[in-house]
């Protein structure tokens, strides 16, 4: 894109050394290949891992032969409870997300539209909550939810502190798409006969649903791979998130190894193929929201 | 991009007082939840930090006591001084070390990805679905796939045909976090810098060439200066969020080894244990930790933050036309 991509005239007029348009494409395509490789080889390795037999656990071979979903079964297997760690992972990423949209639309709608004082204050606040570490919150958060409350075991005991980082990223990336809209149209909708309500309703709803929905997808992911929150909160089997349950594994794989990586790798699997699958539909989207929000 | 400046001007005609309680319903909901999950924990860690839990008997009245008392700055000064203070100076040091180095290392990647993605033109979409990849798996998975990777018969011994012992302790774990945090973040720096890359005109290059730029020349004087917002940003995003560091160690190393603790972990193995005034004291002694180092980048490297926010009006056009057209990311 950078030089290759300049009208042919402009390039022979050129004084410095140009290599040969074939061998840069050649390069690039090289580099390309290499992050590919680079981005799926550890995850390709998890998949392969998974549906090995749990005694070929040890094998290196890079494809899994024979074939098995032994793994899968141990960990869908009776008192793993790992249907129930996702049930919880769902409940509390997607009211993390329902609660973050609602109240952030509003927040963004303002920041992104309207013109008012401390909005710089608003937006520098916003951004610094979002860089503070979560074991600053936590720690008396968990003492108010155990000696107060008693929340200890419960859902709200994960989804409000998960607020504290899922509500800026939200904000960040609704206000940036809010600025988008062409807010023009809404007049000129007004113009020819609308209603302030109907405008709304019929311009500007339809066209901030993709933003809506994409940083729906970014938040739930973020919400759904939470670890500290939900280790911290919970000290029964019964409510632990899918990714605290994973790490808290311990042998049903049936192979006799100290520590059940097949079964393991097997579980990661089933909590990222969701992921890999929303991020493979929507990826177009979910970049353009990362990289105008520029927060993880 | 016209529309964009207009839409901007018009809205700041509306700067009037009705739109400024207009703007201060539809913010303060989200002040008050943020106000609730975070400023109120950050005084009330401040608070904690101050006070122990009581243990037993008082000596001189003999009555069992309950709750916490108070003891003043002592959780800190047992903290810089105490019996403790040599496991807080390593979990700073890991904090720090991981800080710098993982973040050198994946910003050095994470350009060069960028380099090479914003060339090419063929698999674009692929290359671009792949290093969402390690973005989109949860930390605490990914830290169990390179525990895996990292077993003593696993994949890196194989490959390397080694017998490293890398997730025990030691400076092999702590290569095994630098790797395994590389291999989820580099990517996501790449798309960042990528994205402001994208924003660079393609006449400046033209320019450049008509007046002799090699490409090594192009490369630092043009692309890396021009794109050099963009990467501040993602650089500051990622120092603050590797020395709150937390899931990666813990599960791919471990509770409780020297080589990998880090201050998260301090603070987190202490409040497991219902010592919840050294936990606050660790998490605050963090949490300063962490503003004075976003104030001097922002100070000194000039990262503009909010700007970063604000100045999305200008280049989001391109970028939406970018998302809603395949062809026109490729082109």
């Amino acid at each position: 894109m950078t030089t290759t991509a300049l009208p042919a005239a402009a390039a022979t007029e050129t004084v410095a050394p140009v290599k040969p348009k074939r061998q840069r494409t050649v390069g690039a395509n090289i580099g390309i290949a290499l992050i590919v490789v680079y981005c799926l080889i550890p995850f390709y390795w998890m998949v392969v891992s998974a549906f090995r037999r749990p005694e070929d656990q040890f094998s290196n071979l890079p494809v899994p032969w024979p074939i098995s979903f032994r793994n899968f079964l141990g960990v869908f297997g009776q008192g793993v409870g790992f249907g129930r760690s996702l049930l919880n992972s769902l409940v509390v990423a997607g009211v993390t997300t329902l609660l973050t949209l609602i109240i952030g639309t509003f927040a963004s709608y303002a920041l992104a539209r309207l013109e008012f004082r401390f909005k710089n204050a608003v937006l520098a606040v916003i951004i610094a909550t979002s860089m503070f570490p979560v074991i600053s919150l936590i720690v008396p958060l968990l003492k108010l939810f155990t000696n107060n409350l008693h929340w200890i075991n419960t859902y709200q005991a994960m989804i409000l502190p998960s607020l504290s980082f899922a509500l800026p990223l939200a904000v960040f990336n609704l206000t940036a798409f809010f600025r988008q809209l062409p807010f023009d149209l809404e007049q000129a909708a007004m113009v020819d006969g609308c209603t302030p309500g109907q405008a709304f309703r019929k311009i500007i709803i339809p066209l901030a649903a993709p933003g809506v929905f994409t940083t729906a997808i970014i938040t739930f992911i973020a919400a759904w791979n939470e670890f500290l929150i939900a280790l911290s909160m919970v000290n029964q089997k019964q409510m632990q998130t899918a990714t605290v349950a994973i790490s808290k594994f311990t042998g049903v794989s049936g192979s006799g190894f100290d520590q059940p990586f097949g079964t393991q790798m097997a579980a990661g699997v089933v909590v990222t193929i969701p992921l890999v699958v929303a991020v493979l539909v929507f990826q177009r989207r979910i970049i353009a929201g990362l990289t105008t929000g520029g927060v993880k | 991009m016209s529309t964009g400046t207009a839409v901007a001007k018009r809205v700041t005609r509306r700067h009037d007082e009705g739109a400024g309680r207009l703007a201060a319903i539809l913010v303060s909901p989200t002040m008050a939840v943020l106000g609730l999950v975070v400023l109120y924990p950050i005084i009330a860690a401040l608070y904690t930090s101050l006070y122990q839990k009581n243990n037993g008997v008082n000596p001189k009245t003999g009555i069992v006591e309950q709750g916490d008392k108070f003891v003043g700055l002592q959780n800190y000064t047992a903290i810089f001084s105490g019996d403790t203070a040599s496991t807080f100076w390593t979990a700073f040091g890991n904090t720090s070390f991981f800080t710098v180095v993982n973040v050198v290392i994946e910003t050095a990647v994470g350009v060069a990805m960028a380099l090479v993605m914003h060339r090419a033109f063929r698999g674009r979409g692929v290359v671009r679905a792949s290093i969402l990849v390690p973005w989109a798996i949860p930390t605490a998975v990914s830290a169990l796939l390179w525990r895996w990777i990292f077993q003593p018969q696993g994949a890196a011994n194989a490959l390397f045909n080694s017998q490293v012992l890398w997730t025990a302790d030691g400076t092999p774990a702590k290569v095994a976090v630098i790797i395994a945090d590389t291999w989820k973040t580099a990517p996501f720096i790449g798309l960042l810098v990528l994205a402001g890359l994208q924003t660079i005109p393609n006449e400046v290059y033209e320019a450049a060439k008509v007046d002799g730029a090699t490409g090594w020349t192009q490369l630092f004087r043009i692309t890396l200066p021009l794109a050099k917002p963009a990467l501040l940003v993602a650089v500051l995003f990622r120092i603050l969020d590797t020395l709150r560091i937390f899931d990666l160690p813990y599960v791919l190393v471990g509770p409780h080894k020297d080589s990998v603790n880090t201050l998260s972990m301090l603070a987190f193995d202490e409040a497991n244990n219902i010592r919840y005034g050294p936990a606050a004291a660790y998490s605050t002694v963090l949490f300063i930790y962490v503003a004075v180092v976003a104030f001097l980048f922002v100070k000194i490297l000039g990262a503009d933050v909010i700007g970063a926010a604000r100045s999305q009006r200008k280049a989001a056009p391109k970028r939406n036309r970018a998302a809603g057209k395949p062809e026109a990311v490729a082109a």
